[in-house]
């Protein structure tokens, strides 16, 4: 490397990772401002102003062809700005669903709204990574912001044993994940992404690269929460602010989800790994679908229906088909709008004065025509998690399981279809609750719905914007499956990023 | 005797079960941040070792992050469980189970 | 105006209706009772379509069709769907027909449903169907059009049962969507056949391939598309849920049961005509089950006595004659007749809500002061009602005049070309012809019959409804007789859009011209042997014979009916015997299916299948179902709340992922 000029490619890399850089920046003016302003009211605006510039500029980005920056650290092109524009979104409309939750939950505080563009960062960065040390730093970024937010509500017991437990699970996986990095970078003797297999075939040392994977999943797939290490996102879902929960469970798993894909589809060669996918994608899909339908807590219910989402976007990782990457890039979309705008309902709904971490889904009853809004969004949601047509939840479906069946996958699609079949009954249980009970059913629900907060205008707007995204998803897949296919249709197998 | 590089990564493999086990079995919240810590440098170590013997200077790098991130991990982490002590006088992980089932 | 802006708004206005209508009620309570707004929207939504329909058809250029493509909609291997609409001659007469009718019968129904506390609700449905049944005849393939063959039912379910308390409805509902499920799938089961025989499913692949698909399989589609038509078109054997669809609010019958869903059959056979014309096995079925249909549903009508019965059968038989066109090849004569009968049957239907509407004033004042109660649609408790609504009366005599066949009303060209046409493809040879042209023959007579009968009964005689001394009924308001005008007026000269081929040589059959093939039409014909001399003769006797029976069966009812309807009625009863009572028992159709198809099922499953059900299918459901739950909660366990517990778990998987990869 010449040392002398290594600045020269500065601005290049600037204009190329500009949104990352803006999002970066503006979060650091967000810790100033409220500094000396504390909790200033402008301060969410400016993130979303920042975020929402953001996001027009990747959506200029879309049809790049794929390159690096940063002396090959990060990914810039179409699916960078895909992930980018997943993440961003996520986290706009999760920002403006928090501003009325935090102050109605009294937390408004300047310093969170930074930290979520910090993460954001982290997350754009992990969703974007060409080498392992990029991966490790996002992925670490991203997490400890999650750990703070989690813990948000300091006084209150639930939330500060959520993000004990968060964090402690969480820096125990990245123990493994770490060592997994370790062990490629032995066996292969790069961490860029790209040159991996290159690295492969010149050494010899086969099993410290499989264990290498093995380990490197293990991080990746707690992060996604798949079946068995879910195990601390129910607890965590419950006790986290509830719209800060639609922020973790949606952007994070797109950009932890992309980041997979990357070294899946970069650096390793597919024929051990398949297997182990399709087997995790079975548990977590039968795991996350089989104990929702007990739940009782809509919250929780949810953590258990994020988990089985994620089952459905490995099965199209786990046919290992650029169409099942496609697929899951699509599912990711159409899964982070829905799994927001349900969240945003719950936050909405929430009368227990503690995040709604104990209030039940009977206490609900009836509330649909009570809150029309809530209620008729809410069956959208809901119909779009099943997989209805012509919402947009059904054609992620079709996307990712398609590719399975044409891989030879056909029992895992089926197990899916099955668990997707169950997922019915505790989907649409929300809804029966919400429309066809009435509060007179329920003895606590006549009490406390009385405690339910308006419903602000910029909530509202998210809702019906998540609305209108699902129908129009539902109605034209076309246009955004063509564009995540064409990520991957070029040359070679390592997305033509090779010079 | 020569001192070949799969010895430290056995040393690192073993100091990173250690750190696992204590994870597992310790039941002190402030000891399993520490046992986390131990396999964090447990991978340090590997990471060192490697990057000497191939001669490379990535794995160096990752190993000053991580020392970086272990230091935030601990910010955030002993934060937290102050923040819980307060509430239960008590590091006793098996006394937080709000959330269960 | 740009075609595709055009087409956008023709679809997205009545679906914006909807919206409109059905959704924001729901959030703004004080909307729902704000009729004139609601009620101005609704019809609006179809009227400004109409008009653009209007232009499009007037900006047309006969035999160049314009195929609106506005994206891929479903992309799956082969298969290739594109949300594309059709804009040519056949789909423009159709669009004129459902947006024109739809529009006067909206407006019609805000008088109609004034005061109904779900008032929003009906204009919401009737938007949506609306948008359905352009999306059926706009389409560009069979899927466009098989979404809105889906939503036509659907929404036709929901007006059935539109009054849902009443259990009645409900079932009607149910049993018009459960037939119709039958023909849906016929249909399903034809577009997998065509997709695996040709690749594609857009009209322009069918119509041009159709012709090359092996004979049995050819056979097969075209029969199974044809089962699909019985269904929605309501031809034996699954007319059944028409009559009973009369529970719906009457201007729902009028658009839904009378002008527009039922003939969507026609429309998909004229549109597939090419195919159809290939497999003339098939159009012997076609044609023998139509005017079976006819004659049976016509005889079934003489013998009712509630007027929206009378109007109902009338519809199944005068689909049967439109599928009598079919049947011979005649499909344009088809669409000429479903434009035609659109307007007749729309106006009837109208009409007989107008009474119906007169009658419920009626019968609440007689339950008030006799605590008596009459049913407001049964014609034995009305008569004489000319007097009071002379505007219904006078639309509704036009209208059954034109039903009837009398020249030179739209009825008679319509049906007179549909008789010379089976006629004409009998002396061309093809033997089955004739059957349908003597049936047809009949069916006239009985047509001209029992509609004047039902004239008759209900506006002349003696006013035979308790306290007719005390009690009268008051003419609708003008939002319901202004469409009653219109479209009587456009029963008068509508049919002179296909003006018999003795009149200049078939020159002036504007509606052959603009459809047909020959004429660089979408709508395909057979070829007939070129007729010899002197067939003009024998067109002229065809023509005056039409006109005779039609003249003869009004005359006949007219006699019989106009002083003293019921002693006739139980005349006829006496003299017929079981015949009438055959009718009057609707053939027994219902009592059929019931022993053949409802109760078997029932008492095999009450006897064979119980046993079974109970033991092992529930037991297996009810197993799977308690077993789920179970392992739900005894999995939920596995959720200590302990964090060493989920560390172990983590743990464990790392061992399990690291084990597959290495022994993979």
């Amino acid at each position: 490397m010449d040392l002398t000029n290594i600045y020269a490619s500065l601005p290049a890399d600037l204009v190329a990772t500009f949104s990352m850089v803006l999002v970066a920046l503006v979060a650091l003016a967000l810790v100033v401002w409220d500094a000396f302003r504390n909790n200033a009211p402008g301060i969410p605006w400016a993130g979303v102003v920042a975020l929402g510039v953001a996001i027009v500029w990747e959506l200029f980005a879309l049809g790049d062809a794929p390159g690096t920056a940063w002396y090959g650290m990060v990914r810039t092109g179409g699916f960078a700005a895909f992930v980018n524009i997943v993440v961003l979104i996520g986290a706009l409309l999760s920002i403006i669903l928090s501003v009325p939750y935090l102050r109605e939950i009294r937390h408004a505080h300047g310093e969170v709204y930074a930290i979520i563009l910090f993460a954001t960062v982290g997350m754009m960065l992990l969703g974007t990574a060409n080498n392992l040390v990029a991966v490790f730093v996002g992925l670490e970024t991203m997490s400890i912001s999650l750990y703070i937010l989690t813990g948000l509500v300091r006084e209150d017991e639930g939330a500060t044993e959520s993000a004990l437990k968060y964090f402690l699970l969480g820096a125990f996986s990245t123990g493994f994940f770490l060592y997994g990095i370790a062990l490629l970078y032995g066996a292969t003797g790069t961490m860029d992404l790209a040159r991996m297999s290159e690295g492969l075939a010149a050494g010899e040392n086969l099993v410290m690269f499989w264990a290498g994977v093995g380990l490197l999943l293990v991080g990746f797939l707690f992060k996604v929460s798949a079946a068995p290490f879910h195990m601390w996102t129910p607890d965590v879902y419950q006790g986290a602010p509830t719209t800060l929960t639609a922020y973790m469970s949606t952007a994070t798993k797109a950009a932890t989800f992309a980041s997979l894909i990357l070294v899946l589809y970069a650096a390793l060669p597919p024929e051990r790994w398949t297997m182990v996918l399709a087997v995790i994608a079975v548990l977590t899909m039968v795991v996350g679908n089989v104990l929702a339908i007990a739940q009782q807590n809509v919250k929780r219910m949810l953590a258990y229906s994020s988990i089985a989402h994620a089952g459905y976007v490995l099965v199209g990782l786990a046919a290992g088909t650029p169409a099942g990457y496609a697929g899951a890039l699509f599912y990711l979309l159409v899964y982070s709008i829905m799994n927001i705008g349900a969240f945003g309902v719950m936050a909405l709904l929430e009368w227990d004065g503690k995040e709604g971490q104990t209030q039940t889904l009977n206490s609900l009853a009836g509330i649909g025509p009570r809150k029309p809004l809530l209620g008729a969004t809410m069956v959208v949601f809901m119909f779009a998690l099943v997989g209805f047509p012509p919402l947009g939840g059904f054609w992620g479906k079709v996307a990712v399981f398609a590719p399975a069946v044409e891989a030879g996958l056909t029992w895992l699609v089926i197990v899916g279809v099955l668990a997707s079949a169950v997922s019915a009954y505790y989907y649409l249980r929300v809804l029966y609750v919400f429309w066809m009970r009435s509060p007179e059913d329920e003895p606590e629900a006549a009490a406390v719905q009385d405690r339910v907060f308006a419903v602000p205008v910029t909530s509202a707007a998210v809702l019906i914007v998540c609305v209108v995204l699902l129908l129009y998803f539902g109605v034209r897949p076309g246009g955004i499956l063509e564009t995540t296919a064409s990520f991957f249709a070029g040359p070679g197998a390592s997305m033509a990023l090779l010079p | 005797m020569e001192i070949t590089l799969n010895w430290y990564l056995s040393l690192s493999a073993v100091l990173f079960v250690i750190g696992v086990l204590g994870v597992l079995m310790r039941r002190n919240a402030i000891v399993i941040l520490m046992s986390v810590e131990l396999m964090l440098n447990a991978v340090n170590l590997t990471l060192v070792a490697l990057s000497q013997a191939m001669g490379d200077v990535a794995g160096q790098i990752l190993v000053f992050f991580v020392m970086a991130v272990a230091a935030a991990e601990a910010a955030i982490g002993l934060a937290i469980i102050i923040a819980l002590f307060r509430k239960k006088v008590t590091v006793d992980v098996n006394e937080f189970h709000l959330f269960k089932y | 105006m740009d075609a595709a802006l055009l087409v956008q708004l023709i679809l997205l206005l009545p679906l914006a209706g909807a919206v409109f209508n059905g959704i924001l009620p729901l959030f703004l309570p004080a909307l729902r009772t704000r009729e004139p707004l609601i009620g101005a929207v609704a019809t609006a939504v179809v009227a400004i379509p109409f008009v653009l329909v209007l232009i499009l058809f007037l900006g047309y250029e006969p035999g160049q069709p314009v195929i609106v493509d506005f994206f891929p909609w479903i992309v799956a291997g082969d298969l290739e769907v594109h949300f594309a609409y059709r804009i040519d001659e056949l789909s423009l007469v159709m669009g004129l027909i459902v947006t024109g009718v739809g529009a006067l019968i909206h407006l019609y129904a805000v008088g109609y449903m004034h005061g109904d506390s779900g008032f929003w609700r009906f204009f919401a449905y009737l938007n949506l169907f609306i948008f359905a049944m352009l999306n059926l005849v706009l389409g560009d393939n069979m899927v466009v059009l098989f979404l809105g063959w889906e939503g036509v039912g659907v929404c036709s379910y929901l007006l059935i049962g539109f009054w849902y308390t009443n259990l009645k409805n409900s079932a009607a509902a149910n049993k018009a969507f459960i037939v119709n499920r039958i023909g849906d799938f016929a249909f399903l089961v034809a577009m997998f056949l065509l997709f695996r025989e040709l690749g594609g499913l857009d009209f322009t692949t069918i119509t041009e391939g159709g012709g090359a698909i092996p004979e049995a399989t050819l056979n097969w589609i075209v029969l199974l598309l044809f089962i699909g038509a019985t269904g929605k078109s309501a031809q034996i054997p699954l007319f059944v849920w028409l009559p009973d669809a009369m529970a719906g609010p009457t201007p729902v019958s009028a658009l839904i049961h009378a002008a527009t869903m039922v003939t969507s059959g026609l429309y998909l056979l004229a549109r597939l005509s090419p195919v159809v014309l290939a497999a003339p096995d098939i159009m012997v079925v076609i044609a023998v089950v139509a005017a079976l249909t006819a004659i049976m549903a016509a005889s079934i009508a003489i013998a009712q006595n509630d007027i929206k019965k009378v109007l109902a059968y009338s519809t199944v038989s005068q689909l049967g004659y439109m599928f009598m066109a079919a049947g011979v090849g005649a499909f344009f004569v088809a669409i000429f007749h479903v434009m035609t009968h659109a307007f007749f049957k729309a106006c009837l239907f109208l009409g007989s809500g107008s009474v119906i509407h007169a009658m419920h004033h009626v019968e609440h004042e007689v339950e008030h002061k006799t605590g008596k109660h009459i049913d407001p649609q049964d014609m034995r408790t009305m008569g004489g009602l000319k007097k009071y609504m002379p505007a219904t009366s006078r639309t509704y005599f036009i209208a059954m005049l034109a039903i009837a066949g009398i020249p030179p009303l739209a009825g008679f060209f319509s049906k007179d070309e549909i008789l010379f046409k089976a006629f004409e493809y009998g002396y061309d040879g093809h033997a089955y012809a004739w059957f349908v042209w003597i049936v047809g023959l009949l069916t006239a007579v009985l047509t001209a019959f029992y509609m004047a009968r039902s004239y008759y009964l209900t506006f002349e005689g003696e006013e035979r409804w308790p306290l007719a001394d005390q009690v009268h009924p008051h003419e609708s308001p003008w939002t319901m007789t202004v469409p009653l005008w219109v479209l009587a007026g456009l029963s008068v000269v509508g049919g002179f859009l296909g003006l018999p081929g003795v009149i200049a040589h078939g020159e002036w059959n504007l509606i052959h011209h603009w459809l047909g093939e020959p004429y660089g039409g979408p709508v395909a014909e057979p070829v007939l042997a070129p007729h010899g001399e002197g067939f003009l003769a024998i067109e002229w006797g065809l023509i005056l014979l039409g006109a005779g029976i039609a003249f003869a069966g009004w005359l006949f009812a007219r006699a019989k009916y106009r002083t003293d309807g019921l002693a006739y009625d139980a005349h006829l009863r006496a003299k017929l015997g079981g015949l009438y009572r055959a009718w009057e028992g609707k053939y027994y159709w219902d009592e059929l299916y019931d022993r053949l198809v409802v109760r078997p099922l029932m008492r095999f499953s009450e006897r064979g299948l119980a046993a079974f059900d109970r033991y092992v299918v529930d037991g297996a459901v009810n197993g799977v179902a308690a077993l789920t739950a179970g392992i739900s909660r005894g999995l939920r366990y596995m959720q200590t709340g302990i964090v060493q517990n989920y560390a172990l778990a983590i743990v464990f998987g790392a061992l399990l992922v690291i084990s597959l990869i290495l022994f993979a």
